[in-house]
């Protein structure tokens, strides 16, 4: 009885486990297939004669290793940026004390709910005004501060007891010293946590891309691949190529840290 | 408010010039991208949503009032789209949160591989929905889709789900459901955790099944949870536009009748440049928004100790 049970629940799983990576084999196999071998029915499920052709193509056709070098410029320089903003005014939320201040802290709290899509129209006419457009600082200006990564260090570093504050400060540390020092260090998986969001949701932006470039240099990997679609005609074999040139890096960086990235998402949700 | 600039700080400094430098100097870097690129365009939206003849390049409006909005809901587009999401939401979402239950259900269990079958199941949170949209294009495909090869082995007619309109808002629907699951699933293992394991071992000693230990303990204790998820993912499903790209090249269906909130906002914003009206729909997908998230605060404060 027991064992028939077990094999049921085993059973369930991986069946519900196969349909969600199936979307992910399919691409990688695919990919591998040559243009004839996609388009067979009965479809094959292993490339009959593994070919790399559609990657090849996906790089010198279209500017993949330029879309792929910008991706990873706009990451970084996201992440880097809403770090050191988010760290600085975590610490002031959490360890400074002024008159005020939480009061404008769950003011703030309540901008989160302001759909991003609400925002694109004013946000357009200012990097038009600013001469950003086609830019690569446009896609990283805008997302320098982020409410919601704020709030996740902020209730972290207000675990750290205060009394350590206290004793760095009389064994005369500065502020920023101890920031620094005491609690960044303290604060590493919190901070690996909302870093980790906060490339994934960098790396996947789709909207605001589509918005503010024109030309193939300053497009990042998901609007690339869209331009790829519609400018070069749809042939999976070699879409699927530059999908999977899109999803790995992505995939790469779940598998390594897939507990960090779950614990964040389940403290709050991912933002898109 | 005297008393107030006299006020000392606990650790008994005077409040100075210096209280608020400090902070002011933390903060800066922060509130300054906020105030440009959330609170300014939060504000201006709704300026430009009441100005009436508004000229994108000039700048120029001849006055304050309800036309947009008024040529926004007459808009048989904007319609649409509010009906298509509104449907979308009502599929999409408690479709996905009873998968994601009977998932976290079993990943709950005491279960061999748990991290490879996590991994599977969390992984799509991770991938763009422009480039997974794509493999979803190809298993709709009519001809060659992997989906309708599987229909075939059922004996049942290939669909043609992007290309006639009357499947469109299926294959929309089944992407989303797919594509929420994780997240979903993430979200109510968490609410496991809070689950004293105890209620199922006196469970257990009065001799109740497992149905009957799904119904009576875990559904009522993580009834908050749920309600939690339902409506957090009501507020990403009423957002419904990236996947659209993929799937349809751009356009909101194969005959441009799957039109969503925010597809119409880009449209009205981006396409036809008529800003009046896509801030007025900005607004109105804004009270949605704020209705549901209304709905939130009050769940979680009605379930505070949990």
């Amino acid at each position: 009885m027991r064992i028939t049970k077990r094999t049921i629940l085993y059973a369930i799983l991986a069946i519900g486990a196969a349909v969600m990576v199936l979307p992910f084999v399919w691409m990688i196999l695919s990919s591998l297939k040559t243009a004839a071998e996609v388009n067979t029915t009965p479809p094959t499920v292993l490339p009959a004669s593994p070919t790399l052709e559609n990657y090849k193509y996906a790089f010198e056709k279209a500017p993949f290793a330029r879309y792929f070098l910008n991706s990873v410029i706009v990451t970084v320089a996201c992440v880097a940026c809403t770090m050191f903003t988010t760290v600085l005014a975590a610490f002031a939320f959490s360890r400074l004390k002024f008159p005020g201040r939480d009061l404008l802290f769950s003011l703030l709290l309540s901008l989160m709910m302001i759909p991003f899509e609400m925002l694109v129209i004013t946000n357009y006419q200012t990097i038009v005004d600013w001469k950003l457009t086609d830019n690569l600082l446009a896609l990283i200006i805008p997302f320098t501060s982020s409410i919601f990564y704020t709030y996740i260090l902020r209730n972290f570093f207000l675990s750290i007891p205060d009394s350590l504050y206290y004793s760095a400060r009389v064994d005369g540390a500065s502020n920023w010293r101890y920031l620094f020092r005491i609690m960044i260090p303290i604060a590493k998986p919190a901070l690996a946590t909302i870093g980790l969001l906060n490339a994934i949701t960098c790396w996947n932006a789709f909207l605001w891309t589509v918005l503010v470039t024109n030309t193939p240099e300053s497009r990042t990997l998901p609007f690339g691949l869209y331009a790829f679609m519609t400018s070069s005609g749809i042939r999976y074999e070699r879409l699927m190529a530059a999908a999977t040139i899109v999803v790995v890096p992505m995939i790469i960086l779940f598998l390594l840290f897939r507990k960090q990235i779950v614990t964040g998402v389940s403290r709050g949700g991912l933002k898109g | 408010m005297k008393r107030l600039f006299r006020k000392t700080r606990p650790d008994g400094e005077k409040l100075t010039a210096k209280t608020f430098l400090l902070p002011a100097a933390f903060l800066a870097p922060f509130l300054i991208g906020l105030i440009l690129f959330s609170v300014y365009p939060f504000i201006n939206v709704f300026l430009i949503s009441f100005k009436e003849g508004y000229k994108v390049l000039t700048g120029a409006f001849s006055g304050f009032g309800f036309a947009n909005y008024e040529a926004v809901v007459r808009d048989p587009n904007f319609l649409n789209g509010l009906k298509n999401t509104a449907l979308y939401a009502v599929i999409v979402v408690p479709t996905a949160t009873a998968l994601s239950l009977l998932i976290a259900t079993l990943l709950n269990n005491d279960i061999r591989l748990k991290g490879f079958f996590q991994t599977c199941y969390f992984l799509p949170m991770v991938t763009s929905i422009t480039a997974i949209g794509l493999v979803w294009k190809w298993l709709f495909n009519f001809d060659y889709g992997l989906i309708n090869y599987f229909l075939s082995l059922f004996q049942i007619d290939p669909v043609n789900w992007l290309n006639n309109p009357a499947y469109n808002l299926a294959a929309l629907c089944i992407y989303g459901v797919w594509s929420m699951i994780p997240f979903t699933t993430i979200l109510l293992l968490a609410g496991f955790q809070n689950v004293n394991p105890q209620y199922y071992t006196a469970a257990r000693a009065d001799g109740a099944k497992g149905g009957r230990i799904f119904r009576r303990i875990t559904l009522p204790l993580l009834a908050p949870t749920i309600g939690l998820t339902l409506i957090i993912n009501m507020i990403s499903a009423s957002k419904v536009f990236s996947e659209l790209f993929p799937l349809f090249n751009g356009n909101p269906g194969s005959a441009y009748s799957l039109y969503t909130v925010v597809y119409y906002l880009y449209d009205a914003f981006f396409v036809q440049w008529k800003l009046g009206r896509a801030a007025a729909s900005a607004v109105i997908l804004f009270v949605i928004v704020l209705a549901l998230t209304m709905i939130q605060l009050f769940i979680q404060r009605k379930w505070k100790h949990y």
